[in-house]
């Protein structure tokens, strides 16, 4: 169960963060928000990106991707969470990826995810309905028909859900609403009849859209795994997403502690750089200590993505819990430590804090894995 | 040359043969064997055991041969402990000369030292403690004042220490002296080895707010110890103090560890297990609130363990131990306070009993665990407080100034 990085994932890390660095710093973030981007980020840099086989690091060789394994994504994740850059990586290679990589049919696989790879296609997965997650509250209905199932009900927050080419809709085809049972996965044409997007303007300036599905027509096959059982695929896929954000969150948070170190050995009051002051070298110390429990923790869900697997929902749980209690901690550490400049807009800090949120909340807040966490452990 | 794995079959073999049926039980905390002069045998098995150990070097696994260690490799020094635990063997000798002063005296100790001193370590012969605080220097130890004055061919040692763990119970003493009086305060230190039955050495047991405790207070008073006792350089002990405290840290961040064998099932003693049990709980935990910090330190816990897990690998990949000790040393000892404030929360008014009258107000385990949370305070005081460890992640890791008003008294 390696902890560490091997040479090769070591030489990956230098270019990805050398990339970022240059390439998609958090000037990119910025302009993306104040330019108004249509699309919310940048087309040109994602093809960079592709090129450089970000989108194919989990994919399968025989369809078209690199099979660098999920720790080859942990460390793209990571480095992008540093800079903050918008990407497609979350919604279409770490969401839709896995899940037709888990669930969908030889013929779904050979099309969509080679597509994934080659930067060809843009996915979103539509599941959450309400303000806080829950992965089994379904009401969205799907009916059979004589030419495949026809789909009524309303997706929030699908993350990158206004550029999607297709999307993923978790729908209810029996079952009683917040039954496990009955619920099954949908390919949607983002532009087929029916479908209505809305896009959301957010804190953190990021994709999320609500869709509202009015009778929207889908063939036979559009169906991904077995009719009633997608919940199986989709808790493996939100395990898979939990662990991923985690990583995009370490970036974040590790980001925003570098920053603030820097600071505090740069800035002089009372004729002494603040660094010097032990109210705040002992935050420091423990936001440290705090940050390296995390990436512990990260590290050890990346392995067993990799590896033996038996053990990924409580090391999901773990790691989406940790991360999201430390994260918020740091960010509010960052504009606290900076002082008045870290309260401008100016100034880059607020956009971490802003992001931090947003990812603490997606696909289960501290609370939620707290609670998951008890239950795998029996109490 | 043996094979990796034909040394595991013999290793094996060997304990098959050796290790006695009531040394792979789970040890009972008065049958742990800490060796010496007064060294009790509770149980007979445990006398037995660390005699065959003794023999093979295997209480000191890693130790060269020539001073009565194991001479094994890492490797097989890994193969060794994975075979120990295997069998669920008790450790055969619990020893602060192992865990100590053994490795600075294989780095600082002249040849005569290592000679005399490793072996009977080994053998579990000779049983050390450790003279560092003082009433005086605690968290500021280099402050320490116990003197030692040449005196022809002896140091004569004057002073008090204090927190000396087992002192009543120890034959020979590692001890920071002051050996100059006009330096830096850290650059007048010496480290010097002597016997506790010297002339002029007393020891005092320390009642703590658990009870009972091994701590002493120990006083030196005109204590003749020969010169050649001294390790290392005169007035460089400070560097040496250092070394050991390291390897004591090391040792102390095990505490956090057992709290994270995270079972997917709560067994009886855990935390979750005792708070389903006194509310009559069989699916959930009741108590919401106490639930999710229970959640919460578990995963805490089990974080813990992972950067333990990757501080071996960090080190075996790079340079060497590093400053982690600090944080781990930190984090362990406030997993361990956090745990029993959660157990007392968990117990309830159970958790509150001092002594047990008639034997039926409080459960052995609950007294147990009253006294435990009581001496889980020191935890975050003995071996470098939090407060020292936060400052030396700050100052070595992180990198940030000194207050320079203080720097320039030379503090």
């Amino acid at each position: 169960m390696p902890m560490v990085l091997n040479e090769d994932q070591r030489m990956l890390l230098v270019s990805v963060r050398a990339f970022c660095q240059e390439n998609a710093p958090v000037s990119e973030l910025r302009r993306v928000r104040d330019e108004q981007d249509e699309d919310g980020f940048s087309r040109a840099l994602w093809q960079q990106m592709v090129a450089l086989g970000w989108a194919g690091m989990t994919i399968p060789e025989q369809y078209g991707g690199f099979g660098f394994g999920y720790t080859g994504l942990e460390i793209v994740l990571e480095e992008t969470g540093r800079t903050l850059v918008p990407t497609p990586l979350l919604a279409t290679v770490l969401l839709c990826g896995t899940l037709l990589n888990l669930g969908g049919s030889e013929a779904q696989k050979s099309t969509l995810l080679a597509k994934i790879a080659a930067g060809e296609v843009l996915m979103a997965l539509a599941h959450e309905e309400g303000p806080l997650h829950n992965p089994v509250r379904v009401a969205t209905k799907a009916q059979a028909n004589a030419d495949g199932f026809i789909i009524t009900g309303s997706k929030c927050f699908v993350l990158d859900g206004h550029v999607a080419d297709q999307l993923i809709v978790v729908a209810r085809t029996s079952g009683e609403q917040d039954s496990a049972d009955g619920i099954s996965l949908f390919l949607v044409e983002r532009t087929a009849p029916g479908v209505d997007v809305q896009r959301l303007d957010l804190v953190d300036s990021r994709n999320a859209a609500n869709i509202h599905f009015s009778n929207v027509q889908v063939p036979k096959d559009a169906l991904i795994g077995e009719l009633g059982s997608g919940y199986s695929i989709l808790e493996k896929v939100l395990d898979v997403a939990r662990i991923g954000l985690a990583a995009e969150m370490l970036g974040n948070a590790q980001e925003v502690f570098d920053r603030v170190i820097e600071y505090l050995k740069q800035r002089e009051q009372f004729g002494v750089l603040i660094g010097a002051f032990q109210g705040l070298q002992h935050r420091a110390a423990h936001m440290y200590s705090e940050l390296e429990l995390c990436r512990s923790a990260v590290r050890r869900a990346f392995s067993e993505l990799d590896g033996a697997q038996e053990e990924i929902p409580v090391l999901a749980s773990i790691a989406k819990a940790k991360l999201s209690e430390v994260l918020e901690d740091v960010s509010n550490e960052g504009v606290q430590m900076h002082g008045g400049i870290g309260m401008t807009d100016e100034f880059d800090i607020g956009f971490f804090l802003k992001r931090a949120r947003v990812a603490q909340a997606l696909f289960g807040d501290a609370n939620f894995h707290r609670d998951r966490y008890a239950c795998l452990n029996g109490f | 040359m043996q094979t990796l794995e034909e040394f595991r079959q013999s290793t094996r073999a060997w304990l098959e043969e050796n290790c006695p049926a009531s040394m792979r039980t789970a040890m009972e905390e008065d049958e742990v064997v800490w060796g010496g002069r007064q060294a009790q045998f509770k149980n007979p098995d445990s006398k037995l055991w660390l005699e065959r150990m003794a023999a093979k070097g295997w209480t000191t696994p890693t130790w060269p041969k020539e001073y009565g260690g194991g001479g094994l490799s890492k490797e097989e020094n890994i193969v060794l402990l994975q075979e120990l635990q295997r069998i669920n063997a008790r450790q055969a000798l619990n020893s602060f000369g192992i865990s100590m002063l053994g490795p600075v005296l294989l780095e600082y100790g002249t040849q005569e030292q290592k000679a005399e001193h490793l072996p009977k370590i080994v053998r579990g012969e000779i049983r050390w403690c450790q003279g560092y605080s003082e009433p005086g220097a605690g968290s500021d130890l280099a402050s320490l004042s116990t003197k030692a004055i040449l005196d022809g061919d002896d140091y004569v040692l004057n002073g008090a220490k204090v927190w000396t763990s087992y002192a009543d119970k120890a034959d020979w003493i590692f001890c920071l002296v002051r050996t100059d009086f006009e330096a830096a305060k850290h650059s007048g230190i010496s480290f010097i080895l002597f016997d506790m039955q010297s002339p002029g050495v007393t020891t005092r047991p320390i009642q703590l707010i658990s009870g009972a405790s091994p701590f002493c207070e120990t006083f030196f008073e005109d204590v003749r110890v020969p010169a050649k006792q001294l390790v290392g350089k005169l007035n460089d002990g400070w560097t040496i103090a250092k070394r050991l405290l390291q390897h004591e840290r090391t040792m102390i961040s095990g505490f956090g560890l057992s709290a994270s064998n995270a079972g997917r099932k709560p067994d009886s003693a855990s935390v979750e297990g005792v708070a389903m049990r006194v509310r009559g709980d069989t699916q959930v935990l009741s108590d919401a609130v106490l639930r999710n910090e229970i959640a919460k330190h578990k995963i805490d816990s089990e974080a813990f363990a992972f950067t333990s897990q990757r501080s071996l690998e960090e080190a075996k990949q790079s340079k060497g131990p590093n400053a982690t000790s600090s944080m781990l040393k930190n984090y362990g000892c406030e997993l361990n306070k956090r745990r029993y404030e959660l157990l007392l929360k968990a117990l309830g008014t159970q958790g509150l009993g001092w002594s047990s009258k008639d034997n039926s107000d409080f459960s052995a385990q609950e007294l147990n665990t009253t006294r435990e949370w009581l001496r889980s305070k020191g935890n975050s005081i003995e071996g470098g407080t939090a407060e020292i460890q936060l400052n030396v992640i700050a100052k070595r890791v992180l990198g940030l100034p000194d207050m320079p008003t203080l720097t320039k008294k030379g503090v």
